[in-house]
């Protein structure tokens, strides 16, 4: 019996102080095995009374698990400390960048256009399209705007010939989607136009989105309704405005919208971002529409100068420029 | 235009400041653009004479003047070199403050003390000139305070009108707008025919009367030429931009301002015969007052007389017919031109004058012999001379007529969405100067006054309405309209989607100019004749661009030129190809182009900087087709003149040609000054955006087979030719064949290469067995041996 305690204990504290797999391995051998000490107990069980047989041989078994459990757990322990040895190793410099590519970005113009759309599109406005060189018609003519009128100064106007020119506004395509359509009409018109000016605040390129409601009964304030809508929505400000009487050949009434801005010195100035106003009764009819049934308001707009405004670029020809030190800054 | 506001004040004095005159203008339409104080705000600045001037002891530069308040004598040291006894001066007395920290004292220039300072106009806010002392006519009162002297606390206001509103290009068009918006009365000035003195006239002969319907001239002897225009109207002048010539022109200019009508002052001595009002003789000439000689067309009005053109009219009158200093009779002209004869002619001369200006926008016809009056009254009471009657010739047929316009009252409350008063309504109309000939309940008929001709239809009126109710009084709400479906379709990807990839991708957007230079378009293009732009802003914008190709390698260069190694741009746009003369057919057809150079992935530690090839840029271009299971390109050699011969491809789609990619032509490279490989793809935006639905098909639940072939052919045999022989006998159960390997070098002949492909099955409805697919496997081998002489690598 002594002789048991003596072989469990020693067998315990040999597994404790293992420190591999192979060391338990032995330790199983040298105690557990076929000819290990405690397999060799129940061999003398001939040299036990009868009657304690039993009792002797439950107790050999016992202690056999007991070493078998503290083995396990050892052997638990030691592959988790391996494991952890490890994970430890292979510790890398998680501030290095990652690899690939770098994200590129969209022109501030395309950027400043698409959201423009968005608006529209929301309010079931359709984007329209159309050529960029254009006939003298449909850029000037169908839109009361005759030759030697004053107002073909107000645009200095690129020519090819006499009568072909690069589209001076978006305008030419609301009258060729008025030509081909009837009332309801809403549609956007984003796009390249055209002026021969060149100097600080023009460029002889730029964009525009222009705008046409036509329907039954579409008054003055709804133009007003809309576009106050639309700049507090684009500038996610509530912005003062003002509807200023101005004159556009192609509306009557016509406005200018002017918002109101705040220098860094706090100095308040009104600026203008739109034209607009009531389709001239001579354009729609011009384009097959009956003034007396329908009316309806239009609208332009400076792409540049939304885009400026809203990301706070001072100036114009950058956005020609390409530069990419300028251009991956709108990602 | 611009102004005097104390002018303007003449004639009509609201009670309102400066501020609230602008910006009540302005909301009613006439845009001012800038106000502007006619001087700084100095004082204690007086009319000074200079009594002697000597040189200062002891600077080679400074004078020491006497000068006069015309109380008191003061010694002041001046710099000014026209500083000289006998001028008149402005003098800042000790004590003057002419800024906010500039206050004039007692001093000692060099030893010698000063008492004030004489000033230059810069040194009063007056203009820039700083070019010496300011001087003064001799007239001026010694002693008067020089702000009172020259009506100095004025504005000069800036007013952008519009081309509808000519008729407020005058003092007294502008008047009668400010008179309108404050309800307050005129005090015009008072013009009386002036008594005939003699009875001289000219004939007058009108040749043109469409063009001119009214021609209105006099004859005024024995004008002093010499005498000198009075400082209140030099004075008014000025600050409306004109310089002083002569009191004759003088007066005319500023009758122009004051009443809206050009004039003109013909030099009698100079007229031979008749003055004829006629359409120019094709290529007759004339020096213009400017002295530049004008060939003119047939198309262009004329004032002339027997021997020829003496002006152009309504637009510049001539050198040699004009009031000179020798001038003693003169004919005055105060003629109305029709804006439509007149439309765009000065333009197309390259001219513009402020009589063309308002000819073309429209001058009121009834307005001739009030300006020719008013003018003549001046002339007498500045140049004196004899008043001759006047010779008017009119064809009243050809004079506007007043417009007689309707406005109904449903249509102002459907533009307005208000419904404004009767009385309202019928007071703005009436104070507008409209003559109400009908009014009922549902409508107001209107005669409009002859300085409104821009008033002819309903809208006009509904305009007026609105504006003098003031546009931000009107109400705003948001439109309702019936809710339509739109159709979608899922067979066209969104431009947004494609964009969205190539950024994804690492692409940066490029906006450029859709003008280029002629040489660049012939290089990038030779055999394109590009459409050519009649008035280009330069040069090297002077065409509009065959293919968005040579923008993007210029704007490479542009940023290489900036140190930027690493490139990914793209841009859409129109491209132009074809002639303006048959504009239908005229490609502009929108097009996406890209371009890469430079490190296929940023700079990085994990890579060793490897630059982009042929198949990254082909990647792109993949993945563009492949979005919404677009149509799958095919890829050919292609012979394009700014691409590598070697590395450039056509990308076809149904074998149409839909664009190219390619590396940039090493020579064009080397020409331009490109340091490193460039690729680019241009391709036709609508093949892009093509779009398929995807349609689903039973997934195996079969495993799958992969055979791996590594077979050896000729370097020239295209790797799609292989795949396209896989796929054709690799039997129904094929799913897809990948190239891993493509190799040539050592262990290879030097004229093939041996290329691995991995191949895969799957059979939708058993398990594949060996034998069925070492058979398929085996009739690959023999069709590839057969067809491109493949051999398996050992």
């Amino acid at each position: 019996m002594e002789n048991l305690n003596q072989i469990l204990a020693n067998a315990l504290e040999a597994v404790v102080a293992s420190d591999s797999e192979s060391a338990l391995d032995e330790i199983r051998v040298k105690y557990l095995g076929k000819k290990g000490e405690l397999t060799a107990l129940l061999k003398q069980l001939g040299n036990v009374a009868p009657e304690d047989r039993p009792k002797f041989g439950q107790l050999v078994n016992e202690a056999k698990a007991q070493v078998q459990a503290k083995m396990n757990e050892r052997k638990s322990a030691l592959a988790t400390a391996a494991l952890d040895a490890k994970l430890a190793s292979e510790t890398i410099d998680i501030s290095l960048t990652g690899k690939g590519q770098d994200i590129g970005g969209l022109h501030p113009v395309t950027r400043t256009m698409e959201r423009i759309e968005s608006f529209f599109k929301g309010i079931g406005f359709d984007v329209a399209s159309g050529p960029e060189i254009e006939d003298d018609y449909h850029n000037f003519e169908a839109l009361n705007i005759p030759a030697h009128h004053p107002a073909r100064a107000m645009q200095d106007t690129f020519y090819f010939d006499p009568t072909t020119v690069l589209r001076t506004h978006t305008s030419p395509v609301q009258v060729r989607t008025m030509e081909q359509s009837q009332p309801p009409i809403r549609i956007i018109c984003p796009g390249r136009v055209y002026r021969c000016d060149s100097d600080q605040t023009h460029t002889p390129m730029f964009h525009q989105v222009e705008g046409l409601l036509i329907d039954e009964n579409i008054s003055f304030a709804d133009l007003k309704g809309i576009l106050q809508e639309f700049l507090n929505a684009f500038f996610e400000d509530d912005l003062k405005t003002r509807f200023r009487p101005s004159y556009f050949p192609f509306t009557e009434p016509s406005i200018e919208v002017d918002i109101m801005r705040t220098n860094s010195k706090g100095e308040e100035s009104w600026l203008e971002v739109l034209g607009c106003g009531m389709v001239h009764p001579k354009v729609l009819e011009m384009s097959g529409i009956d003034s007396e049934k329908y009316t309806g308001f239009a609208f332009g707009m400076g792409v540049e100068r939304f885009a400026m405004l809203r990301y706070k670029v001072d100036d114009l020809r950058m956005f020609f420029e390409n530069d990419l030190r300028f251009l991956t800054q709108f990602k | 235009m611009k102004f005097s506001e104390n002018w303007l004040r003449e004639w009509v004095n609201p009670e309102i400041s400066t501020e609230e005159l602008v910006a009540q203008v302005t909301m009613a339409g006439l845009e001012v653009d800038e106000v502007e104080s006619v001087a700084e705000d100095f004082s204690g600045v007086v009319v000074g004479e200079i009594l002697a001037a000597e040189k200062h002891p002891n600077a080679d530069k400074l004078q020491v003047c006497r000068v006069s308040d015309g109380a008191e004598e003061y010694q002041v040291v001046c710099g000014a070199p026209n500083a000289r006894a006998g001028i008149k001066i402005p003098f800042a007395k000790v004590g003057a403050v002419l800024g906010p920290d500039f206050k004039i004292k007692k001093a000692k220039l060099r030893q010698v003390e000063s008492f004030g300072m004489l000033c230059a106009a810069a040194e009063l806010g007056i203009s820039d000139d700083n070019d010496g002392l300011l001087e003064l006519s001799n007239e001026a009162p010694v002693g008067k305070d020089f702000r009172q002297y020259l009506d100095l606390d004025d504005s000069i206001i800036d007013v952008d009108l519009t081309p509808n509103r000519s008729d407020c290009l005058s003092i007294a068009g502008m008047a009668r707008e400010v008179g309108v918006l404050n309800n307050t009365d005129l005090t015009p000035v008072d013009i009386a025919p002036s008594d005939v003195q003699i009875q001289d006239t000219f004939n007058v002969r009108v040749e043109s009367s469409n063009a001119c319907p009214r021609y209105v001239g006099r004859i005024i002897k024995g004008v002093n030429v010499a005498s000198q225009t009075p400082l209140w109207m030099s004075e008014k002048l000025r600050r409306s931009g004109i310089r002083t010539i002569d009191p004759i022109v003088d007066i005319t200019n500023y009758v122009m301002l004051e009443l809206g009508q050009p004039m003109h002052a013909f030099d009698l001595a100079n007229l031979n015969g008749s003055v004829v009002v006629r359409d120019a003789v094709a290529d007759e000439k004339i020096t213009l007052l400017d002295g530049q000689e004008l060939t003119l067309r047939s198309d262009t009005l004329v004032i002339a007389d027997e021997k020829g053109p003496l002006a152009v009219a309504g637009i510049m009158g001539g050198e040699f017919s004009g009031v000179n200093e020798n001038t003693q009779d003169i004919f005055l002209e105060s003629a109305f031109f029709a804006p439509i004869a007149l439309a765009g002619k000065a333009r197309s001369y390259g001219l513009h004058t402020d009589s063309s200006h308002r000819f073309e926008r429209g001058v009121d016809a009834t307005l001739q012999e009030k300006a020719i009056e008013r003018a003549t009254a001046l002339i007498i009471e500045i140049a004196g001379g004899q008043v001759g009657p006047l010779t008017e010739v009119v064809s009243e047929s050809y004079l506007p007529k007043a417009n007689q316009v309707t406005l109904r009252r449903k249509k102002l409350d459907q533009y307005l969405a208000v419904s404004l008063e009767q009385s309202q309504v019928t007071e703005i109309l009436t104070r507008l100067g409209m003559s109400l000939v009908e009014e009922t309940d549902e409508a107001w008929t209107i005669s409009a006054p002859s300085h409104r001709f821009d008033i002819e239809i309903e809208a006009d009126l509904i305009e007026e309405v609105a504006r003098i109710y003031g546009y931000d009084n009107l109400p705003s709400s948001m439109p309702t309209a019936a809710v339509n479906f739109k159709p979608v379709t899922e067979t066209k990807t969104a431009i947004q989607s494609v964009r969205a990839t190539l950024v994804a991708n690492g692409y940066q957007e490029a906006v450029t100019y859709s003008f280029i230079d002629p040489a660049l378009s012939k290089q990038f293009c030779p055999d394109i004749d590009p459409v050519p732009l009649a008035n280009p802003i330069s040069s090297d914008m002077g065409v509009m661009r065959p293919s968005l190709v040579p923008s993007l390698v210029k704007t490479y260069l542009y940023n290489q030129n900036r140190q930027q190694s690493r490139v990914r741009l793209f841009e859409t746009g129109r491209r132009f190809i074809g002639r303006v003369s048959e504009l239908d057919k005229l490609d502009q057809q929108e097009r996406i182009a890209g371009l890469i150079a430079g490190s296929r992935a940023p700079e990085g530690w994990y890579h060793k900087n490897e630059s982009v090839d042929f198949y990254d840029l082909k990647a792109h271009v993949e993945a563009l087709f492949g979005l919404n299971q677009g149509r799958v390109p095919t890829f050919e050699r292609a012979d394009v003149v700014y691409l590598h011969p070697g590395r450039s491809a056509r990308v076809l789609i149904d074998g149409k040609e839909v664009g190219v990619l390619g590396e940039l032509h090493p020579r064009f490279a080397k020409e331009l000054g490109i340091n490193q490989a460039v690729y680019i793809f241009d391709l036709e935006l609508d093949a892009v955006l093509s779009a398929q639905l995807p349609l689903y098909s039973a997934v195996s639940k079969f495993p799958e087979v992969r055979r791996d072939l590594a077979l050896v052919v000729d370097r020239q045999t295209p790797v799609s030719a292989m795949e396209s022989i896989v796929a054709k006998n690799a039997g129904e159960a094929f799913q897809k064949v990948a190239v891993f390997d493509v190799y040539q070098g050592q262990g290879i002949d030097e004229s093939k290469k041996s290329v691995a492909l991995g191949l895969t099955w799957q059979h939708p409805s058993h398990t594949l067995s060996d034998e069925e697919v070492n058979n398929t496997v085996d009739q690959i081998i023999s069709a590839l041996t057969e067809e491109l002489g493949a051999v398996i690598r050992g």
